[in-house]
């Protein structure tokens, strides 16, 4: 009974102690921090320059960065944060990712078996991967994998981003051995999915989808909206056409994001990646 | 054979040279077009010194070097230039290249004498010779050799060796031209000898040539050439583990040769070292043997720069059945590739088609920490724990743990039980922590 009594003595003792001691101790800390931090997607992707969601919240609450910094919050978080720090919400531009190559397993010929990594830059570095195609989307996802939101997948040896769960983050960009992702806004309705600077009919040898530099789309859209670079149509961004361009594209190459999405799932089996 | 040492490590494949060790060396037929890629050596590139439509002689030098690690390139027949663009490579990207269609007369060059009294000549000029005929490491690695002629000061060389080896299974090209220019391999000897100022002379062959053992040994008979019959274990001819074997120096990591005042040159650039002095023929050519089970007549051959493939595998008879796997050089080393375009360069040693029942599809499984892959490694890194740091993208550790010191000799990946392709992790090591170092370089 009385070790009973000695120990539960010693425990509320010591918890007294503990007491005083987060009284006398205590750090200041702005509570908005807090409530900043958990209106952000916590995915500590980096896009902001900051180590991660914490360290952006408290910069913000700082008044060293603004909201907008970050790609990844919603519209709607974003006036939230405005209206806790009492800021004005800039205006911004949603972004979204682009893989710049329509080349899926049905359109776009394999040179050849790849039995190794399964990783896009380790291909890389063996014959420049498997695909006769020497610009195209090699399929083993790195980007997927390095993607915090989940919103790439490999679709048919390709990656397709979903635009509706890409934060336009950039954090993929880095990862293409190809260099193949562009951050777009995300209102951009059509996109030239191909990256290939080689000539028409060397593409169409390798790439059923690819563009082939016909400059259809330059004279079905206004002046400016595409622009030749080389034998590859760009389009611009700051006076991108509309979605009905995409009809005069012979190839296909030139898609909404969505579409480009939706139309490999409902035609192709996703295509198994084997690990080895 | 107690004359040598043995390295730690290594493993023995199947050397698969039955198929052309017996073939004499046949000149390959003059093409009508070469496709002449203009980077073939390690360094800077070339500055191309031709253009389209210009005449050329054979062996007449269409691009000089680049800067001091770089080679000069040199006609390989007499004709006209008729295209200057690329060609596609063993590493997959195109590289740029010129096309030479040949005039039928294969006229040559004279702009080289031939240096009759190279053993009286100033050992600067036999290594401007050298450089002039564009002459790169022909064992693989296509290092410019005036660069390893030239060691900085400081850093003295009393020892060459020549690296007769050929550990690369299936390759039968050194064993081929030991045995039919004997002559040429100890002339170059001499010769990269008198350029390096030294007296000690090497020539390491491994015991499963003992006919080209016993020949060398009977010609550098009273020279100063001693012949080193080395055991046979893969990689015994990569270039610290020959230095190890013969003088039992050790190359520090990171180290070159001549740190411990070693240079190794292959027996090939030693012929073709005095082809371009004695003869005056710059390097145009090169024996390369084209092997394998599908392969109809195998063989050596000695092929210009800039024949496609598929010309060498037509000269080899072509196949009888469908290969699976296409590769540039040795079964252990060589790069797999998939199409037949590509032209032969100057470290293009051998050209190996594998059968379907010979290539196994592996699907890598974890690490079962056995060790195999450390006992292999000549090189004395642990593959196996850095395979594992790679997948985790942990470079930085990965560089720490000597990913750097790795020679891309395959034995781990040969080893492994677990069929984890541990060569293929590292090159990517290497090749993400070179990256980081240039950006740090240029910052």
């Amino acid at each position: 009974m009385s070790a009973i009594m000695v120990l539960v003595l010693v425990g509320l003792g010591l918890g007294l102690l503990i007491g005083i001691a987060v009284k006398l101790f205590a750090v200041e800390t702005d509570p908005r921090i807090e409530q900043v931090e958990e209106l952000l997607p916590n995915a500590n992707c980096g896009a902001c320059g900051f180590a991660g969601c914490a360290d952006f919240a408290r910069a913000m609450v700082g008044q060293t960065a603004s909201a907008g910094q970050c790609p990844s919050t919603s519209d709607d978080a974003v006036k939230q944060i405005c209206a806790l720090l009492g800021t004005e919400a800039s205006q911004r531009t949603a972004m979204v990712a682009v893989v710049k190559c329509g080349g899926n397993a049905a359109v776009a010929q394999a040179a050849a078996h790849y039995n190794g990594i399964s990783d896009c830059r380790s291909a890389s570095l063996v014959a420049s991967g498997a695909k006769n195609c020497l610009h195209g989307c090699l399929g083993l996802g790195t980007c997927a994998r390095a993607c915090p939101f989940g919103a790439i997948e490999v679709i048919a040896g390709l990656a397709v981003v979903h635009p509706e769960l890409c934060t336009g983050c950039a954090k993929c960009v880095a990862t293409c051995p190809r260099n193949l992702i562009e951050v777009a806004p995300a209102s951009t309705p059509v996109h030239i999915l191909c990256n290939s600077p080689e000539k028409g009919a060397a593409k169409m040898k390798v790439c059923k989808a690819a563009c082939i530099g016909c400059r259809k789309c330059l004279n079905a859209g206004d002046e400016g909206q595409i622009q030749m670079a080389g034998f590859l149509a760009k389009i611009n961004y700051d006076n991108p056409p509309t979605a009905g361009i995409a009809a005069s594209c012979p190839t296909k190459c030139l898609q909404p994001v969505a579409a480009a999405a939706r139309s490999a799932q409902t035609t192709l089996e996703p295509c198994e990646v084997t690990n080895g | 054979m107690a004359e040598h040492f043995l390295f730690h490590g290594g493993v023995h494949p199947d050397d698969g040279k039955s198929l052309s060790c017996h073939c004499t060396i046949q000149d390959a037929p003059l093409l009508e077009k070469y496709l002449l890629p203009l980077q073939q050596h390690i360094g800077a590139p070339p500055k191309l010194l031709v253009k389209k439509n210009d005449n050329v002689l054979r062996g007449q030098c269409i691009a000089e070097p680049g800067g001091f690690v770089s080679a000069a390139i040199h006609a390989p027949t007499s004709g006209k230039v008729t295209l200057v663009g690329e060609c596609p490579g063993a590493n997959g990207a195109s590289m740029p290249a010129i096309e030479i269609t040949s005039d039928g007369e294969d006229k040559a060059d004279q702009s080289l004498a031939p240096m009759t009294d190279w053993q009286d000549t100033d050992p600067e000029l036999l290594k401007k010779r050298i450089g002039a005929a564009g002459i790169v490491g022909m064992g693989g690695a296509a290092f410019p050799t005036l660069v390893k002629l030239s060691p900085p000061p400081g850093k003295p060389i009393d020892v060459l060796i020549l690296n007769g080896v050929e550990c690369e299974p299936c390759l039968t090209a050194d064993h081929r031209l030991m045995l039919e220019s004997p002559g040429r391999i100890i002339a170059g000897a001499q010769i990269l000898a008198r350029s390096l100022g030294l007296e000690k002379v090497y020539i390491g062959i491994e015991a499963n040539k003992p006919d080209a053992i016993r020949q060398l040994r009977d010609l550098t008979a009273n020279t100063n050439i001693k012949v080193v019959e080395l055991r046979v274990r893969y990689p015994q001819g990569a270039e610290k583990q020959l230095i190890y074997a013969i003088t039992q120096r050790k190359v520090p990591a990171g180290g070159l040769p001549m740190d411990v005042g070693c240079v190794v040159q292959n027996v090939a650039t030693a012929a073709a070292v005095a082809e371009a002095v004695i003869d005056g023929k710059p390097l145009y050519e090169r024996i390369t043997t084209v092997t394998g089970s599908p392969v109809v007549s195998p063989g050596n051959w000695r092929l210009r720069m800039g024949t496609p493939l598929s010309m060498a595998l037509e000269l080899a008879g072509g196949v009888h059945s469908d290969p699976a796997k296409l590769i540039m050089g040795g079964p252990m080393m060589g790069t797999s590739v998939y199409r037949l375009d590509i032209p032969i360069m100057k470290n293009t040693s051998g050209i190996l088609l594998l059968s379907p029942e010979e290539v196994h599809q592996f699907t890598s499984q974890a690490c079962i920490s056995c060790g195999r892959c450390v006992d292999a490694c000549p090189m004395t890194i642990m593959p196996g724990t850095l395979s594992v740091q790679i997948e985790n993208e942990a470079f930085d550790l990965a560089e720490q743990w000597n990913a750097m010191d790795c020679i891309e000799c395959g034995c781990c990946s040969y080893i492994c039980p677990a069929g984890r392709p541990l060569v293929q992790h590292l090159r990517r090591a290497k090749a993400e922590i070179l990256a980081k170092r240039r950006a740090a370089a240029q910052k």
